[in-house]
């Protein structure tokens, strides 16, 4: 079945909750609506002809002058080797969504990925916590707008330019040098 | 016979009467240099390379350990990220006095490739106090193998028993 015939399916079942699918450049996308993704993804796996049984991917994109945060959703059907991609708008604000955890199981690693990074709450899910930076992370690194900190519990984040560092302990060790030089001249043989 | 009375600080004047003593532990510590591993990301497998068959670190008495308990020196081989600096911290603090760290690769020695990302720490040594640092992206098992030799020569001149380096913010 090809993504076109999904979608059909889709607009069918759900009217004007699920938008237009785009230009196919790599793949095409259609636009769901925040409130009736869980629904829309539920149908996509149980509906005989579909099956979507795999969930691919979940990321996001920040896109600061919409002020939106999408995220994305791949499916493939292994049985029907097909495949649409799905996307949300999120108020960048306070980005929240329902949770797909409990349409496929592998969204739920995907999920904290996505709340570490882009900082998107997913409400219901069992465990949302951050996978892969520290607990105490300050911020979501792949807003386009994050900062960083400046270093991390003590560990600075500077590092100097080495050719100034080499000069600057070069003088060192030439002051180092010309004062025992000069203890060794000075007192020893006075 | 009376009984002889030393000096309190017996450090300075056992050390001058056995600095010939001092000479061989020190050879025998420069010949079975234990080190921990740990490697981080590719350059990793390179430290593989260094204790198989082709490199044999082995004739230098250097041995592969899995604890810090047990280890002399660390090769932090790869990209430290902030997360794991910690862990890195934590585990030379467990490693006996004395002890040594060898720098292997660009991301370890100043963050490398990926010095500009937010979860890279730019240089163990900001962590911990490095002897050697092993250039290279990856270094060869070969470079690695010299920079054991430097870490050798190191040794060879240094007093051992006055020696402690604490991590960076550490009680101890």
């Amino acid at each position: 079945m090809t993504t076109t015939e999904i979608h059909d399916r889709l607009k069918a079942r759900f009217g004007d909750d699920v938008g237009p699918l785009s230009e196919p450049k790599i793949d095409a996308f259609a636009v769901v609506t925040r409130e009736r993704i869980v629904e829309v993804c539920t149908f996509l796996r149980d509906e005989p002809g579909l099956e979507l049984d795999f969930l691919e991917d979940l990321t996001a994109l920040d896109w600061p002058k919409n002020n939106q945060i999408e995220v994305v959703y791949h499916l493939l059907s292994y049985r029907h080797r097909h495949s649409i991609v799905l996307k949300v708008q999120l108020d960048r604000a306070a980005p929240s969504i329902s949770t797909v955890e409990g349409v496929w199981k592998t969204a739920n690693w995907f999920e904290r990925e996505v709340y570490d990074l882009f900082g998107v709450t997913f409400a219901g899910h069992p465990d949302l916590r951050r996978i892969m930076l520290p607990d105490d992370w300050i911020g979501h690194p792949l807003r386009k707008d994050y900062q960083e900190t400046g270093g991390y519990h003590g560990f600075s984040n500077v590092r100097e330019n080495p050719l100034v560092e080499l000069k600057r302990l070069d003088d060192v060790r030439r002051a180092e040098a010309a004062k025992a030089a000069g203890g060794v001249d000075g007192p020893a043989k006075a | 016979m009376t009984a002889r009375t030393m000096d309190a600080g017996t450090g300075d004047v056992t050390l001058f009467h056995t600095s010939q003593l001092d000479k061989l532990i020190n050879m025998a510590r420069e010949n079975s240099l234990w080190y921990l591993l740990f490697g981080l990301a590719c350059c990793g497998i390179e430290l593989m390379q260094f204790g198989g068959p082709r490199a044999d670190v082995m004739r230098f008495g250097a041995i592969p350990r899995a604890s810090p308990r047990q280890a002399d020196f660390m090769i932090v081989a790869g990209t430290l990220t902030y997360k794991m600096a910690e862990r890195a911290k934590l585990l030379y603090d467990q490693m006996p006095e004395p002890k040594y760290v060898i720098s292997m690769g660009s991301c370890s020695n100043c963050g490398g490739l990926f010095q500009l990302g937010y979860s890279v720490c730019k240089g163990v040594d900001k962590v911990i106090p490095v002897d050697v640092y092993v250039p290279g992206c990856p270094p060869r098992p070969e470079a690695l193998t010299e920079g054991l030799i430097r870490l050798q020569e190191l040794i060879r001149s240094e007093p051992w028993a006055t020696k402690r380096r604490p991590a960076k913010g550490s009680a101890a």
